[in-house]
């Protein structure tokens, strides 16, 4: 495998039992791409990301995720990626600072390297008054940012991102987005997968994936005029039903 | 290092922030000891009793005042069938039926020898055995007095006089008994529930995701995760202890440094018991469920209120390999009779082994990448 891609996929496959979540899905994702990954409900995007993350190891298949192996070299893996899963993963009773500081600290960010981290994203997030209140009194915008926030503070060079704005008003979903600009911008690598079809317009490439496979995987404006559609949300529902 | 000390504070952080918790620590501890140590006594007192007089002389009513003037026993009814009075068990209103038969008094001055008939409700089987051991007592204190009395007629020569000496508790004091046993089920409580409901909250969250796809190592995750479970183990034990030995006036004649180095041991077992059961389950009430099934187990079978030599062989073949039962044997061993270093070894080793094989298959079960 070249050094080009910073991820790179070949028949990667999931089995559970006889049920096959992924079925030998190839694709590969240039370092500081958008790359979205879409997919109605149940379709495998869970079960792909998780495989790419260490998380889960696959069933066959080939795969390395900044020029680690998934099947042998998952801790390695670990510690060049950031991930937030699709349920919230950051401690509710614990302050918005705690949370940054025990994220980072496991990451192995140093002390002032820590302070000054947290005094970034606090005036980052404008949330100098919430810094020390409970994170279970914040509304839930404020933090899924800050989930974002502490799952690339240890600046990785991926980041997987399992439907970030699940639940979040319009509002703070585009600001979301306006922060993984900046993250893609500063050389991150960004893998997300959504249910949104306004954000797959955001993404550089995005890939369909139907019943375990990518059904089509181009740029948004390509994919639009492949199924001859006017916008993401038509192309979706076309690639889902089977044309 | 730094990382498990960044997870030892957060999860400090976490417990003491929680509002259950510290009055858990605290106040389990002093009412357990309060409520078990007084309630679990084999000491029953205002047994009730029932009499059948069928001889009406001088010596029924003596024995029956004897009865009567035990701490034991109190005086429920006196009637002249056995049938009436075994009503009065139906209703639970009486344990003990003294059944005197006619010419009670005569054969006893004729013949030297007479008969009385106790009845016990064996309900309760332990209980029932308790009644029949003062009801004896009484009885033979009878026979002595009465024999004195009459002795006139009689030379009632005692072939061997049995004298009876208490060692290590020799007043038989149930609290200095029960006090080590409950020191061990709580500190096991502490061990087992708390590290295995810790663990799954986080996979309840979904917090254990994002911890495991961070670099951080496994051996980390679980000294960072039980470490704060063992300091406050630890810490409940000393405070427990040192309740017994204020409030209760437990004797504690062995060193107690013993009883900490079995119970630093003790406690990875029972905390790697808790990761086990964490590992195996998906929410807090499977992990509850399954650490109250084997907790309950353990305890009852573990020597705390039924002596383990009055189980069958199996069921004491089976105690061997409860750590409850080996740690309340211990416990006894060293405050009330002061066993040495040496007169724990054996346990010390089992510890050690027990933790061991708990530990492995805990780390062995707690996967990372699945």
């Amino acid at each position: 495998m070249t050094n080009n891609y910073i991820i790179e996929a070949e028949n990667l496959t999931k089995k559970f039992g006889h049920f096959t979540a992924v079925d030998s899905i190839s694709f590969s994702v240039k370092p500081g791409e958008i790359f979205g990954f879409l997919g109605a409900n149940g379709a495998g995007k869970t079960t792909a990301m998780r495989m790419l993350c260490g998380l889960s190891i696959p069933s066959s298949g080939k795969a390395t995720v900044a020029g680690f192996d998934v099947f042998k070299q998952t801790e390695q893996i670990k510690k060049n990626i950031g991930y937030m899963s699709q349920k919230f993963s950051l401690y509710d009773d614990l302050t918005v600072t705690e949370n940054i500081n025990f994220y980072g600290g496991i990451y192995g960010l140093s002390k002032s390297k820590l302070k000054e981290k947290t005094e970034y994203l606090i005036d980052l997030l404008k949330i100098s008054d919430a810094r020390n209140k409970l994170l279970v009194s914040l509304p839930l915008g404020w933090k899924q940012k800050l989930a974002f926030s502490v799952a690339i503070i240890h600046e990785p060079k991926i980041v997987f991102l399992d439907e970030p704005t699940g639940g979040v008003d319009p509002i703070t979903r585009r600001q979301f987005w306006d922060m993984i600009y900046e993250a893609s911008h500063n050389g991150v690598t960004v893998f997300v997968t959504t249910h949104y079809m306004d954000e797959a317009e955001y993404c550089n490439r995005v890939s369909m994936m139907v019943d375990g496979r990518i059904a089509s995987l181009d740029t948004p404006d390509n994919l639009k005029k492949e199924y001859n559609a006017d916008n993401m949300h038509e192309v979706f529902v076309k690639i889902a039903r089977g044309k | 290092m730094r990382t498990i000390l960044i997870i030892l504070r957060k999860e400090f952080k976490q417990i003491f922030r929680n509002r259950a918790m510290i009055p858990l620590i605290f106040f389990l501890p002093v009412i357990q000891l309060l409520i078990l140590s007084n309630a679990a006594t084999y000491e029953i007192k205002n047994i009730k009793f029932n009499v059948v007089d069928y001889d009406q002389s001088h010596f029924s009513r003596e024995l029956i005042s004897k009865f009567t003037a035990s701490n034991y026993f109190v005086l429920n009814d006196v009637s002249f069938s056995v049938e009436n009075s075994e009503e009065s068990f139906k209703k639970n209103q009486s344990k003990l039926i003294i059944h005197i038969p006619k010419d009670f008094e005569k054969n006893f001055m004729s013949a030297g020898m007479s008969e009385v008939q106790l009845v016990i409700n064996a309900e309760d089987g332990s209980a029932a055995g308790i009644v029949n051991n003062y009801a004896n007592n009484i009885i033979h204190q009878f026979n002595i007095d009465m024999g004195i009395e009459s002795s006139a007629k009689f030379d009632p020569v005692p072939a061997i006089n049995i004298n009876y000496s208490n060692w290590y508790n020799p007043e038989l004091n149930y609290k200095t008994y029960m006090v080590p046993g409950i020191l061990v089920v709580l500190v096991t409580m502490i061990g087992a529930f708390l590290s295995g409901m810790n663990v799954v909250k986080e996979k309840e969250i979904g917090t254990i995701e994002q911890l495991n796809v961070t670099p951080i190592k496994k051996y980390q995750f679980i000294i960072g995760k039980l470490m704060p479970f063992w300091i406050i183990g630890i810490g409940e034990l000393a405070f427990g202890l040192l309740l017994g030995l204020i409030v209760f006036k437990i004797p504690l004649l062995g060193n107690p440094l013993i009883i900490f180095m079995l119970a630093s041991v003790y406690l990875v077992v029972v905390l790697g018991m808790g990761l086990l059961i964490s590992t195996l389950t998906d929410t807090q009430q499977q992990a509850m469920f399954i650490a109250w099934f084997i907790l309950v187990l353990f305890i009852l079978m573990g020597g705390v209120f039924t002596p383990i030599e009055s189980m069958p062989d199996w069921a004491q073949r089976i105690a061997y390999f409860n750590p409850i039962a080996q740690f309340n044997r211990a416990m006894r061993m060293i405050m009330l009779k002061g066993s040495g270093f040496n007169d724990v070894l054996p346990t010390l080793y089992f510890f050690i082994a027990y933790a061991s094989v708990m530990m492995s298959l805990a780390v062995w079960r707690y996967k990372k990448t699945e």
